[in-house]
């Protein structure tokens, strides 16, 4: 289908200039010099009951306002996750969590929080706090935490640790198994808790003004974020105000509510006084959300031809302290993998996801789908191993084809970039050349090779949750508009393609809409905001509707002013035009009679809601090459190549700036990522110096290259596009690495130690 | 106890009373409104509070602003010229996609301005090695090294 010319258009981002000049407001540079300054007081035990508490040095501290325990604050279970709310009991999320906790349930839970004159004051009164424990058995891991006498981490959701389980069955898988004729393949491939690492810290200030709690706080979910410090406080949701400013990267750990509902409670109890809660780096690792630990117990039959038969794969989901989104990431990712690949026979997956007393496991880029990938794209290359097959050609027998629908979720295929994506890479890498050069036998301490991987990801939450979006333009006097809308920008880059795809829709020039980027939930429309790779999609359909309804607008005025049948104006840019091309009027001038016109003023608006019942596949992959050094296990990744199926691009620079970003964080993912907890529960490496994600020395040249596809479900042909590009790298990195050396690396990340350990075992070194 | 300071910011001299345990990121951010210098960990890790303390680049969450007594220190809202313009390096970010969420850019920008300032031209391995300092989670630095390379050729080419 044609689009309008902005669509498509590489413009470049309308934040920009202010965040190069240091002109952009993030929360911490909104604080108002004289806040109150709270901290946090974590626990030190793994799994524990808080009998007492004592406070009395830490009250006799200069400069301490208030000190509140867990035994304070009300007794009201409340939910985190960023998901829409649902009005059906059965399907909300856990409410598991209280603002302090007197069953503490990992080495950093919270327990007390401090309210002070400045930053001294509140860390020497935390040192002064004592706290008494009756320490309970810790369950660090999934089998420990699944042991039959182990205690309930959550007596009132589970009288078991796990937090919910369920199993999808198709075929007779019997039949499968008993067959002689079928290859059985079964690896357990483990991935590892990782961290987002947003450079801007989860950080937030409140007071209270009209009644109502003010919160300007680092959130992906500003309108989710005010319904759950309701829910959290026990107060109408409209009592609370969200505010989003600028934010220094979420990738899905803002999809959280994380400390704001504590510090809406302090500046309550507090009287309203403003008080601000900016946690350290070091509570962020500890005390925010991770990428869940996966371990996928994976059987797949197969025919000599490579054909899929029948698949059973239990997928287990270490979720820590609370529940936060719940079953809802490990069901995706064993929801996935009957998506990526069909099964001639029979598909049985089981997940489960385990409550652990280590830190909580919530959101991050690609929600369950980089830990299916990976064990799927290394079942993948196993099975071709063994069976001598090429690693494209087992997948192009297997892999999802057009027309697909999922049979849980009725989800289609709607359309199909996958094969080609994987030709152009073919090509781009020269995968058949390398694949053959490094097929022969290799001797050294240098070894090569090149590997692959693919993946399918949905866009937005439809049919599981809600999927809803509103949008509003707002004409301004001179001909220009503002647009209005409760998605955020988080530094993917939103704010400027929803002024393309309003510009394309109302007929107004991309310079005429102004984004109004922060949100204010008192006055933005209502959007469940970012996250699900959702917005481009689900609120672009809402701008599309708003800024047709605005066009629309914008002509009948015109008509009316003018004596001119509407339907044969249109909006051309900076005017309004008829059929013949010619201007009936300009903008400014229309928006000026209708402000002030004596004979009947109009303020133009156009807000819509838009209720999206579709959903789509995107797909891509990714090709690497590698180069390991044997004896320091040591892996270079010599060149890396994603292609991606994401629909129609709105604007391909900002499109293939995220893809870069994303395989990065896949890289990392990949190598060297790797959240370490001791037996106790105690995370070891909580700092972005012992975290290691990826320096600019690490990163080799990133090649992000798209398929174009012209999606019917999407407002401009478009789908998701943000979580993608982290999935594919990491099991196509694992696959070089077994082209190169011959071990097949089951556990992520390929880290010197792991590999030097691999290589000595198999008398590689 | 709040001690006054004598310094250049932005190339203007100014007084400025500071906490003497403040660290040069709290005092410019705190005592002049100079928010363009992030924190994002606080101890050195990120890079994200860079400035210029006579024209080297420092973490200035690890330099006491006690130390800036005397010195002219740079931040991204000194970079502008008199007629608004932008610094080259500020319109390579803009042009070559440089920025997302926008948090680790200006520390970015200042130590590419330290980079630009050595008046020669550099090769891209080079230039991973210089910015190693700096974590960017959004942009996988390709975009950020596309547009240094610009601006150290541009400039110095």
């Amino acid at each position: 289908m044609a689009y309008p010319d902005i669509i498509g258009k590489s413009v470049p981002r309308v934040d920009a200039r202010d965040k190069v000049t240091g002109a952009a407001k993030y929360t911490a540079d909104l604080c108002p010099a004289n806040a109150l300054v709270a901290r946090v007081l974590h626990s030190t035990v793994a799994h524990g009951l808080v009998r007492a508490v004592d406070i009395s040095e830490a009250e006799k501290v200069p400069g301490v306002e208030k000190i509140v325990t867990c035994f304070d604050v009300p007794d009201i279970g409340f939910p985190t996750a960023g998901h829409p709310w649902s009005t059906e009991i059965s399907h909300q999320d856990i409410g598991d969590r209280r603002l302090l906790n007197r069953h503490v349930r990992y080495i950093g839970d919270d327990v007390a929080a401090v309210v002070a004159v400045d930053e001294v004051a509140a860390a020497r009164a935390l040192r002064l706090i004592r706290v008494e424990y009756e320490e309970l058995p810790a369950y660090t891991d999934v089998s420990s935490a699944l042991a039959p006498d182990a205690l309930p981490l959550h007596e009132e959701v589970s009288d078991s640790n796990i937090v919910k389980q369920h199993i999808y069955e198709a075929g007779d898988l019997d039949a499968v198994r008993s067959r002689a004729d079928l290859r059985h393949f079964r690896h357990t491939y483990r991935t590892q808790p990782a961290q987002h690492c947003h450079i801007e810290s989860a950080t937030s200030f409140a007071w209270m003004e009209g009644g109502k709690i003010c919160v300007v706080c680092s959130t992906q979910i500003p309108h989710i974020m005010r319904r759950v410090i309701g829910q959290a406080l026990g107060l109408p949701w409209g009592s609370i105000r969200v505010i989003k400013p600028y934010i220094g990267g979420g990738f899905g750990n803002k999809q959280d509510v994380l400390y704001e509902p504590l510090n809406a409670y302090l500046s309550y109890i507090m009287g309203g006084a403003c008080v601000r809660l900016e946690i350290s780096r070091e509570e962020v690792f500890t005390s925010t959300r991770q990428r869940h630990a996966e371990e996928l117990d994976y059987q797949a039959w197969v025919d000599d031809k490579g054909r899929l038969m029948g698949r059973d794969v239990l997928v287990l989901a270490q979720n820590g302290a609370y529940a936060s989104h719940g079953h809802a990431i490990c069901a995706n990712s064993s929801t996935v993998l009957r998506d990526i690949y069909n099964d001639e026979l029979a598909t049985r997956t089981e997940a489960k996801t385990v409550y652990t007393n280590t830190g909580t496991a919530g959101a991050m880029r690609g929600y369950g789908i980089p830990q299916a990938c990976f064990a799927a794209e290394c079942m993948m290359d196993d099975i071709a191993l063994e069976l001598g097959m090429d690693p494209i050609e087992i997948r192009k027998l297997n892999m999802m084809r057009p027309g697909f629908v999922d049979p849980g979720t009725g989800i289609a295929c709607n359309s199909y970039g996958l094969a080609d994506c994987i030709e152009k890479g073919r090509e781009l890498s020269r995968w058949d050349e390398k694949r053959a050069r490094y097929a022969k036998p290799q001797s050294g301490n240098i070894r090569r090779g090149i590997g692959m991987g693919i993946f399918t990801y949905k866009t937005g939450v439809y049919p599981i949750s809600l999927e809803t979006a509103s949008a509003r333009l707002v004409l301004n006097e001179d001909g220009t508009a503002q647009l209005q809308l409760g998605a955020t920008e988080i530094g993917q880059g939103g704010d400027t393609v929803f002024c393309q795809m309003a510009a394309a829709a109302s007929g107004l020039d991309f310079e005429r809409i102004h984004i109004v980027s922060f949100q204010d939930t008192d006055t933005a429309p209502f959007d469940t905001g970012a996250y699900a790779s959702r917005q481009t999609y689900v609120t672009g359909k809402a701008i599309k509707k708003c800024g047709e309804l605005f066009r629309q607008k914008l002509t009948e005025r015109a008509a009316a002013r003018f004596h001119r049948p509407a339907e044969e104006l249109t909006v051309a840019g900076d005017r309004i035009a008829d059929r013949s091309g010619a201007t009936v009027v300009t903008l400014a001038d229309l928006a000026e009679d209708a402000f002030y016109a004596l004979d009947g003023s109009e303020h133009i608006t156009a807000e819509v809601t838009s209720h999206c019942t579709d959903n789509t596949f995107a797909f891509g992959c990714c090709f690497a090459e590698v180069e390991v050094d044997l004896a320091l296990g040591r892996v270079k990744v010599l060149d890396l190549i994603n292609v991606h199926d994401s629909g129609t691009l709105i604007n391909p620079a900002l499109a293939a700036a995220q893809v870069e970003g994303g395989m990065s964080m896949g890289l990392g993912y990949a190598l060297s990522e790797e959240m370490l907890y001791n037996g106790e529960g105690r995370l070891l490496n909580g700092t972005l110096l012992d975290y290691k994600l990826p320096t600019a020395l690490d990163v080799p040249d990133l090649k992000a290259e798209f398929v174009v596809t012209d999606d019917p479900t999407g407002p401009f042909g478009n789908k998701a596009l943000g979580e993608p590009p982290a999935i594919p790298v990491a099991p196509a990195i694992r696959n070089a690495v077994l082209q190169a050396t011959g071990v097949a690396f089951n556990e992520l990340p390929l880290e010197p130690k792991r590999l030097v350990a691999a290589f000595s075992e198999r008398g590689l070194i | 106890m709040l001690q006054i300071i004598k310094l250049t910011v932005n190339g203007k001299p100014c007084e400025i009373a500071v906490d003497r345990r403040w660290s040069l990121a709290e005092a410019l951010r705190q005592a002049l409104g100079l928010t363009s210098v992030k924190k994002g960990c606080e101890v050195g890790e990120c890079g994200a509070c860079t400035v210029l303390v006579d024209g080297k680049a420092v973490d200035s969450c690890l330099y006491l602003a006690l130390w800036a007594e005397g010195k002219s220190v740079v931040t991204v809202e000194g970079l502008k010229s008199g007629d608004n313009d932008l610094h080259p390096i500020q319109k390579a970010f803009i042009e070559e996609c440089a920025v997302q969420c926008g948090f680790c850019t200006p520390g970015l920008i200042m130590s590419a301005v330290e980079i630009v300032g050595e008046g020669r031209v550099y090769s891209r391995d080079e230039l991973r090695k210089l910015l190693s300092g700096h974590l960017c989670r959004c942009t996988g630095y390709e975009n950020i090294l596309n547009a240094v390379e610009r601006a150290v050729r541009e400039i110095n080419g």
